[in-house]
């Protein structure tokens, strides 16, 4: 059991991380990762509407029948996305002014209909919820990761106005990397995600290459089945 | 997958099985954004004013007026559309408006607040919302670049109505480096309202009954005379110039202030 949740954690975080091995969830990911703070905001709460819809199709996987999941699925992912929409709108006015027209666009993000498709209408609830979580909170590195990587290119700041939109405690993670910086536009602009998003990938690729050389060296067997079952 | 039948009854196969578990699904989300939307609908509200209050006071020193600018609206219909137009009294006498403009930039509409004085003359404006290029088209923003200050008490006569253009095509008004349609759009936004200001000058600055009732009880003293003296006054921009409101009548605005507030 535990194992099983090393592996959702494993495989939400970075083996099958949404962004970086499923490529799925590109057009919020290309979009809003302008700032890093941005990128933080739009993955919180992306990881809401997963581990909510994870949860949901769970419990009541016993009641939707295969013939009809997918638009129950539709339906629910999108009733869930509204009331984050309202409720952001509502106690984080700021940080939904920024990112806008993307919260209701997670509705389309197909990593969520994916992920009820294929792990929360098979499994059992909390694996569901924490694959939901995990899924979520690797969507969110990848979208702060980029978010970052494109502000200190960009505008030499690092979560930048992080205290407007989630309170003035985060005005501690607030940084200027390089002070008097003019600004990079390229990199702020829709290319310079595209490029970013090339590198990042590139670099997990090569780390996954380098521990695979690793692993085989010490473990040439598998004793886990979960791994076996997905062919590692 | 039909062979579930075999284990599970029945009607969990049946069409109207289906069709129930749609409805019904359909029933409860529905229910759940109902009562999401009634829990988060006044907060939202909220919200918006606070948004409009905010951007209104960034193009009307809010030491000028006495008034809920959010209460007192006019709204002028232009063309087929009405515009909100938000009134700032000192006592019951019109001080300023202030009203959204909207033109068409490089990358889509750019929302233009404009607050003017009785004069028509600016009082300052800002740039609410716009699609311009980063880095280029977005020295509007009063955050990024001082240019949105040199509005601060220009009206249709200074510079002269044909001077409102940028330099480039001959007018008064710098561009940006590399970007020359924002700011003309910018500059169409705010001529146009101070056109549509001068147009509707008797319907705006009309001095209608006062909002609450109690004012009427304040001393007439307090209701003309500072009034006429705080116009001159208003000319003052604020954040542009860095000139606040004048000293004299601060005094019996601010009696006037409280006086508006108890009552409200």
């Amino acid at each position: 059991m535990a194992n099983q949740y090393k592996q959702i954690v494993r495989e939400g975080v970075w083996d099958n991380n949404v962004v970086f091995s499923q490529m799925l969830a590109l057009c919020p990911l290309l979009a809003v990762t302008g700032t890093a703070t941005n990128g933080l905001g739009m993955g919180i709460a992306t990881t809401a509407v997963l581990m909510a819809s994870n949860f949901i199709v769970s419990v009541s996987r016993g009641m939707i029948t295969p013939e009809v999941r997918i638009p129950v699925f539709v339906l629910l992912i999108a009733s869930i996305v509204t009331l984050v929409d309202m409720f952001m709108n509502a106690y984080l006015h700021e940080l939904y002014k920024v990112l806008g027209l993307f919260i209701p666009l997670i509705v389309t993000n197909c990593a969520i209909l994916g992920r009820a498709e294929s792990f929360a209408f098979r499994q059992p609830m909390p694996a569901s919820v924490l694959d939901g979580l995990m899924m979520g909170v690797g969507f969110t590195l990848a979208l702060v990761i980029l978010g970052a990587t494109r502000e200190v290119l960009g505008s030499g700041t690092l979560f930048a106005n992080a205290s407007l939109m989630f309170g003035e405690v985060f005005s501690i993670i607030e940084f200027t990397i390089i002070p008097d910086y003019s600004g990079f536009l390229l990199m702020i602009l829709p290319p310079g995600a595209f490029i970013a998003l090339g590198f990042i990938l590139a670099g997990k690729r090569v780390i996954d290459a380098k521990t695979v050389k690793n692993e085989t060296n010490e473990l040439p067997v598998l004793d886990n089945d979960i791994a076996i079952d997905t062919a590692k | 997958m039909y062979g579930r039948g075999v284990v599970n009854p029945s009607f969990r196969q049946r069409t109207a099985y289906h069709a129930m578990l749609l409805g019904g699904m359909a029933m409860i989300t529905s229910a759940l954004i109902v009562i999401g939307n009634k829990q988060t609908y006044a907060d939202i509200e909220l919200r918006h004013a606070e948004d409009m209050k905010r951007s209104l006071s960034q193009v009307i020193h809010p030491d000028m007026y006495t008034n809920n600018l959010l209460d007192d609206v006019i709204q002028l219909s232009i063309g087929n559309e009405t515009k909100n137009v938000y009134v700032a009294r000192s006592g019951d006498k019109v001080v300023a408006v202030a009203f959204e403009m909207v033109s068409e930039g490089y990358a889509g509409p750019i929302t233009v607040m404009i607050g003017i004085n009785r004069k028509g003359e600016l009082l300052g404006a800002r740039v609410l919302s716009h699609a311009e290029t980063p880095g280029l088209g977005d020295k509007i923003e009063a955050e990024k670049s001082n240019w949105i200050f040199s509005f601060g008490g220009l009206s249709l006569s200074s510079p002269g109505e044909s001077q409102w253009k940028v330099k480039k095509d001959g007018g008064y008004f710098d561009q940006f480096t590399g970007a020359t349609i924002t700011p003309r759009a910018v500059i169409k936004a705010i001529k146009t309202g101070l056109e549509i200001f001068k147009i509707n000058q008797s319907v705006l600055l009309a001095e209608t009954q006062p909002q609450t009732p109690e004012i009427i009880d304040t001393p007439g003293t307090q209701k003309a005379t500072p009034n006429t003296k705080a116009t001159p006054d208003i000319n003052a921009v604020p954040n542009a110039t860095g000139t606040s409101p004048g000293e004299p009548q601060s005094g019996t605005e601010k009696s006037v202030t409280d006086g508006g507030k108890t009552s409200g």
